[in-house]
C-alpha cells in the first residue's frame, strides 16, 4: 500500500490531490456544466419558490382578512334576508353590504376614472373581506364624507390621507375626504369589471360607512350584495343554488364563487402558470446536465485509463476508484446547486418584487420551505450522482493490466461512415469530420439532442412574444377598434347614445347592451355576459381567427371558441340562455357562429334581438366611440358631466398597459429563459468540442506537421460541431414548436388564451442565437489549436 | 567541417545554430552552435545519444521549431526567422515527415491518408503510385486499425513521399518495428531517396542503419561531433541490427 498522505497537504489523500488537479485542469468544462445545473436549480427555485410564496401569501392574506367564498349581488334586498342566508346549510358567516358603481374626477387626468364604492364591514359583523389599512385611519361613524381609498389608485394620483376626491355616486357628485389608504383581498388584482388589464389610474375603489353609502344610493335598510363564507368542507354549488333561490325576487343576477371573482381568477391563473413552469423546465435542464456530466466523466475515465490501472495495481479497491469519480461528479453538482440556489433566490426575490406591482398584497411572504430546496437538492443529487455512478463504474471495471496499456487506436473499418470511401466528391478533411460523427453516434446524438433542447427552449420561450403580439393585435386592432368604451351605471334609452354622438370629438358611436346570463347545454352551465351589438358593427365586434368580422344573424348567437368548448356546442346547435336580470327570460337560441377571442370570452347577439328578449325598448348600457384625439380633453369634460356614466375604458391606454405588463413580467422571464437556454448550448457545445479536441489532439498536431494551416486544422476539429449544430437546428425547431404548443395549452386560462403562432423570425432568431453561442464556445477551444505541440507528437506514441 | 563544393547552394546550410529552452538558471542548451551543410539528394543518418541535439535539429530543419540564434537556410532561403505561416507553407510544399509511431489518421483508409496530403500539394504522385512504391497497392482501402505496424509505417512513408518532397525527415522510423519489418521500411526509404531524389534525414538509435546512408552525422552534447561519408553504402536487407 502506498501512503495516501501527502506530506505537504496534510489530510488530503493522493487521490484527492489528483481530484483537485483534475478539477482545476477541467475547470472551464466544469463551469459550463455547473451553469446548466445552476440554470435548472434556479428555474426550480424561481418557479416553485415563487409558486409557493404566492400561494402562501395569498392563503395567509385570504385567511387573515376572511376572504369570502361566495358573492351574491342583488339590486336591492331587505336586510332581514341576510339572516335567512345565514341559515342555509354549509354557510358559516354572511355579511350584507352595499356596493355601488362610482365615477371619480381627478385633477391629474382629464378622463374620469371608473370605480366602486363599498360599505365597510359593520362593527358587529363578521368582517368578511376585511380591508387592510395601509396608512391613515378608518372613517368615523357618522362622518358621511369620509372614505378609505384603494392604495394603488391613490398612489397613481398622488393622493394621501387628508386629501379629498370628487366622486359621482348614484348620480350625485360629492367631494369625499380620504381618511386612509387600504388594500383588500378582493382587489389583489385591481381590475375594473369588463377590463382586461389593471390600470391603477383608471380604476378606483372606495370604502365608506354602511349607513352613509346606503343613504347615498337609496338603499336604506337594504343591501345590494351578500358575501358568504362557507363552513370548512362545505360544497359551494348547493349554497349558490340556495342563495339564488332566496335572492331571485330581488333582482339577483346569480351568486358566484371565488373562481369567478375577477381578482382571485387572475391570481389563481398566475399560480397555475407558475406551476406549469415549475413542472416543465427544471427537469429539462437537469437531464441535460446529467448527460453532460456522464459524457465528460466517461471521457475523463478514458483519458485516465493508465492512471486508473496504476491506482488499482497499487492496491486501491474498486470502491476507492468509484468514490474518486463520484467525488468529481459531486463537486460539479455542488457548484451547480449552490450557484443555482443563489441565482434562484435572487431572481425569485426580484421577480416577487415585480409581482407586487400588479398583484397588490399587503405583504409578500417569500417562502423558504425546506421542501422546495430539498426537492432541488434531491433531484440534482440523483441526476448528477446517477450520471457519475455510471461513469465511475466503467472506471472500476477496468482490469488493471489492460488499463495500463494504451487503448488500441479507434477502429473505423467497422463503424458507420466507413462506406463514405465511395463518396469521392468530398475532400478528406470533410471525410474525417463526417467519419468522426458517425464513428461515435451516441455521443453525436447527445450533442445534437443538447443543442436541439437549447434551440427548442429558445423557440418556445420566444413564442410567447409572437403569441402575445397576435393576441394584442386581434383584441385591440381587429376586434375592438373603438377609442373609448363608455359604460352606464344602469340601462338607458337610445337618447343617451345620441347624446354621446353629439359630444365634442365623437366621430362614431355604436350602442352596446350587456346583460348577465347563464348558458346551459345539457348539464353544463356557464356564466357569461351577453352583449347586444348593432348590425354591421364597425367598432367592437367578434372576429374569426383569420381576423374577419363574424356577425350574429337575426335571432342567433355568436360565441367565442372557449365558451363553445366549455359548453360543448357547435355552430348550428341550440343552447339555453337564462338572462339573470330584468324579467329573467329563459330561451333556446341557435348558435350561428363561433368566434375567436384570445382575451376573455365573448357572446354576442343583435341589440334589437336582445332588447326584444328583455321586453324593453331600445335600451343600451354603454357605447363604443371613435373619437378625434385633438378634442379628447373637451370630450372628457363633457363625459364627466354626463349623467349615468359609470366609467370609461380608453383603448390606447389599455393596450399600452397590457403591453407594459407583458413586457415587464414576460420580458424578465423571457430574458432569464433565453439566458438559461443559451447556457445549455454553451455547456453542450463547449464540452463536445473540448472532448473531441482532447481525443484528437495528436491527430490535429500531425495535420499541422504535415503542413495544414491552423484554419484547415480548425475545420477538421470544428467542422464536427458545425455539422452537429446544423443537424440539431431543424430538430430543435420541431421540439420548440411542440413545446410551444404544450405551453400554449398549459398557460391558457379562462382569462387568456395563447394563440399558437410562431413567426418565422422566431425560428431565425433562435437559430442565430444557437449558432452564435456554438461559434463562441467552439472558438474558446480553437485557441488551443494554436498551442498544439507539434514537436511532442513526433515522439509520442498513441 | 567538411564543406560540400557545388555551384548550387546545398539543400540545407546551417551556421552557428543554437537552441535554448527556458531562461536563466533553468536554461537548457539543446544546440550549442551547429554547423552543417547537407547536399541535395543525400541520405543522411543522424546518430547520437538521447539529449545530444539531433531531434532538436531535425525539428528546426522540419520547420516545427525555431532556432534561438544562428542561420538555417533551405536551398539558399533563410528560414531562421520565418513566420508561423511561412513555416507551415515550407512543411506543406517541401517536407515529408515519417514518425516513430506512424501517426496516420485512424478515420481514413490508406489511400485517403495519402490523398489527404496530395489534396494540398502542387504536383503530387497519385495515391496509388505512392502506395505502390512502398508495396502496399493491394491494401489501399484498409483502415490503419486493420494494418500491422510495418504496413502502417509504409503508408506513412507513402503519405510523406506522395507530394514529391524535396526533403524527407524520419524520426526513429523503425523504432517501433521488428527487424524484418524495419528492413522493409528502410528499403522503402532508400527507394524514395533514389527514385525521387529527396534529401533524406533519418534519426535512429540503431547504428547499423548508418551503413545505408551517404553521410553519417554524429551528435554529442548539442554539437556535431563528426560527419562521415560512406564510400560504399550497404543495402538495407544486408544491414545488421
Amino acid at each position: 500500500m502506498v501512503d495516501p498522505r501527502h506530506p505537504l497537504i496534510p489530510g488530503l489523500s493522493k487521490l484527492d490531490r489528483k481530484l483537485v488537479r483534475d478539477l482545476w485542469s477541467m475547470r472551464v468544462q466544469i463551469i459550463a456544466i455547473a451553469l446548466v445545473i445552476a440554470a435548472g436549480v434556479a428555474v426550480h427555485i424561481v418557479a416553485a419558490g415563487m409558486l409557493d410564496s404566492l400561494k402562501l401569501t395569498r392563503d395567509t392574506y385570504y385567511d387573515r382578512h376572511q376572504f369570502a367564498d361566495i358573492w351574491a349581488p342583488v339590486v336591492r334586498a331587505p336586510e332581514a334576508l341576510a339572516d335567512d342566508a345565514g341559515a342555509i346549510p354549509g354557510v358559516r358567516a354572511v355579511e350584507s353590504r352595499v356596493r355601488s358603481a362610482a365615477q371619480f374626477s381627478l385633477d391629474t387626468m382629464d378622463a374620469p376614472a371608473a370605480g366602486e364604492v363599498l360599505s365597510l364591514p359593520q362593527a358587529n359583523g363578521s368582517a368578511i373581506n376585511r380591508v387592510f389599512l395601509v396608512e391613515g385611519r378608518m372613517p368615523l361613524a357618522g362622518q358621511r364624507d369620509e372614505i378609505l381609498l384603494l392604495e394603488t389608485f391613490a398612489i397613481a394620483h398622488g393622493l394621501e390621507p387628508g386629501d379629498t376626491i370628487e366622486a359621482t355616486i348614484y348620480g350625485a357628485r360629492d367631494r369625499l375626504r380620504i381618511t386612509g389608504l387600504a388594500l383588500s383581498p378582493e382587489y389583489v388584482y385591481a381590475i375594473a369589471p369588463g377590463q382586461i388589464v389593471p390600470d391603477p389610474r383608471m380604476f378606483g375603489v372606495a370604502w365608506m360607512e354602511r349607513e352613509a353609502l346606503a343613504q347615498a344610493v337609496d338603499r336604506d335598510g337594504a343591501f345590494t350584495e351578500l358575501i358568504v363564507q362557507l363552513q370548512p368542507g362545505a360544497e359551494t354549488a348547493p349554497v349558490i343554488a340556495a342563495l339564488d333561490r332566496l335572492l331571485e325576487p330581488y333582482g339577483a343576477p346569480g351568486a358566484y364563487a371565488r373562481e369567478d371573482q375577477i381578482s382571485d381568477a387572475f391570481v389563481s391563473s398566475e399560480i397555475d402558470q407558475l406551476s406549469t413552469m415549475a413542472g416543465f423546465l427544471p427537469p429539462i435542464f437537469l437531464a441535460v446536465a446529467a448527460v453532460l456530466v456522464n459524457v465528460v466523466l466517461a471521457r475523463l475515465v478514458a483519458l485516465e485509463r493508465t492512471e486508473i490501472g496504476l491506482m488499482k495495481a497499487f492496491g486501491y479497491r474498486d470502491r476507492d476508484v468509484v468514490i474518486h469519480y463520484l467525488k468529481f461528479a459531486s463537486v460539479i453538482g455542488a457548484i451547480g446547486f449552490i450557484a443555482g440556489l443563489a441565482l434562484g433566490v435572487w431572481l425569485g426575490r426580484s421577480l416577487a418584487a415585480l409581482y407586487t406591482e400588479y398583484y397588490r398584497f399587503p405583504y409578500l411572504i417569500f417562502s423558504l420551505r425546506a421542501e422546495v430546496y430539498g426537492v432541488a437538492a434531491l433531484v440534482t443529487f440523483i441526476a448528477i450522482g446517477g450520471a457519475g455512478v455510471l461513469a465511475a463504474w466503467r472506471a472500476a471495471r477496468l482490469d488493471p493490466a489492460i488499463a495500463m496499456r494504451p487503448p488500441p487506436p479507434p477502429d473505423y473499418s467497422q463503424a458507420l461512415g466507413a462506406g463514405l470511401t465511395r463518396w469521392r466528391r468530398i475532400d478528406h478533411q470533410t471525410r474525417m469530420v463526417l467519419r468522426q460523427i458517425l464513428r461515435w453516434p451516441q455521443r453525436s446524438a447527445i450533442t445534437i439532442g443538447g443543442i436541439a433542447v437549447s434551440a427548442g427552449l429558445l423557440i418556445s420561450t420566444l413564442f410567447f412574444l409572437d403569441s402575445m403580439e397576435v393576441m394584442i393585435g386581434s383584441y385591440f386592432d381587429i376586434a375592438n377598434r373603438q377609442d373609448i368604451t363608455v359604460s352606464f351605471n344602469q340601462p338607458r334609452s337610445r337618447e343617451a347614445l345620441y347624446a354621446l354622438e353629439r359630444m365634442p370629438g365623437v366621430m362614431a358611436a355604436e350602442p352596446v347592451r350587456h346583460v348577465a346570463v347563464r348558458l346551459r347545454n345539457g348539464p353544463v352551465e356557464e356564466r357569461a355576459a351577453l352583449t347586444g351589438l348593432p348590425r354591421e358593427a364597425q367598432l367592437s365586434r367578434a372576429v374569426t381567427a383569420a381576423g374577419d368580422g363574424i356577425e350574429p344573424p337575426p335571432g342567433g348567437l355568436v360565441l367565442s371558441q372557449d365558451l363553445a368548448e366549455k359548453l360543448g356546442v357547435k355552430a348550428g346547435e341550440t343552447i339555453e340562455v337564462e338572462v339573470t336580470e330584468g324579467r329573467r327570460p329563459v330561451l333556446e337560441i341557435p348558435v350561428s357562429g363561433v368566434s375567436t377571442s384570445y382575451i376573455g370570452s365573448s357572446l354576442n347577439m343583435q341589440i334589437d334581438d336582445l332588447n326584444r328578449i328583455m321586453g324593453e325598448g331600445r335600451v343600451i348600457t354603454g357605447a363604443a366611440l371613435r373619437v378625434d384625439r385633438d378634442q379628447e380633453a373637451r370630450l372628457y369634460t363633457a363625459l364627466k358631466a354626463a349623467p349615468g356614466v359609470a366609467g370609461l375604458s380608453l383603448q390606447t391606454q389599455a393596450e399600452e398597459m397590457f403591453v407594459d405588463i407583458m413586457d415587464q413580467s414576460m420580458g424578465t422571464s423571457i430574458l432569464i429563459y433565453t439566458l438559461f437556454a443559451g447556457l445549455i448550448a454553451v455547456g453542450v457545445v463547449y464540452n463536445s468540442v473540448r472532448i473531441s479536441f482532447s481525443e484528437r489532439e495528436t491527430e490535429l498536431a500531425v495535420l499541422r506537421v504535415l503542413g495544414f494551416t491552423r484554419g484547415e486544422v480548425a475545420y477538421v476539429l470544428l467542422g464536427e460541431i458545425a455539422v452537429l449544430t446544423l443537424i440539431s437546428l431543424p430538430i430543435g425547431a420541431l421540439a420548440g414548436a411542440g413545446l410551444a404548443f404544450v405551453f400554449a395549452e398549459a398557460m391558457s386560462s379562462d382569462l387568456f388564451r395563447l394563440p399558437y403562432v410562431i413567426e418565422a423570425r422566431t425560428f431565425a432568431y433562435a437559430a442565430g442565437l444557437v449558432i452564435f453561442v456554438a461559434i463562441s464556445s467552439a472558438l474558446m477551444v480553437r485557441s488551443r489549436l494554436d498551442k498544439l505541440d507539434m514537436v511532442a507528437v513526433l515522439k509520442a506514441g498513441e | 567541417m567538411p564543406a560540400v563544393s557545388s555551384d548550387t547552394p546545398p539543400c540545407f546550410d546551417i551556421r552557428e545554430l543554437t537552441k535554448v529552452y527556458g531562461s536563466g538558471e533553468a536554461a537548457v542548451h539543446a544546440l550549442r552552435g551547429v554547423d552543417l551543410s547537407i547536399p541535395d539528394g543525400d541520405m543522411v543518418v543522424l546518430l547520437g545519444p538521447s539529449g545530444s541535439g539531433k531531434s532538436t535539429l531535425l525539428n528546426i530543419i522540419g520547420g516545427l521549431d525555431r532556432a534561438t540564434d544562428g542561420v538555417f537556410k533551405f536551398r539558399g532561403e533563410d528560414l531562421t526567422r520565418a513566420s508561423v505561416r511561412q513555416l507551415t507553407l515550407y512543411r506543406r510544399r517541401h517536407v515529408g515527415f515519417v514518425f516513430q509511431f506512424y501517426n496516420l489518421m485512424p478515420s481514413l483508409t490508406a489511400r485517403e491518408n495519402v490523398e489527404l496530403v496530395t489534396e494540398i500539394a502542387d504536383n503530387p504522385l497519385s495515391a496509388a503510385e505512392a502506395l505502390a512504391m512502398v508495396g502496399l497497392d493491394h491494401r489501399m482501402d484498409h483502415f490503419p486499425a486493420e494494418m500491422s505496424g510495418g504496413e502502417q509505417q509504409r503508408v506513412a512513408i507513402a503519405r510523406a513521399i506522395a507530394k514529391r518532397p524535396e526533403v524527407m525527415l524520419c524520426d526513429e522510423p523503425t523504432g517501433a518495428l521488428d527487424s524484418a519489418t524495419g528492413v522493409r521500411v528502410l528499403q522503402a526509404l532508400r527507394d524514395v531517396n533514389e527514385q525521387l531524389g529527396a534529401t533524406t534525414l533519418i534519426i535512429t538509435h540503431n547504428a547499423g542503419v548508418a551503413d545505408m546512408a551517404h553521410r553519417v552525422v554524429t551528435f554529442s552534447d548539442g554539437r556535431v561531433g563528426k560527419v562521415e561519408v560512406n564510400e560504399t553504402r550497404i543495402e538495407p536487407e544486408a544491414l545488421t541490427w
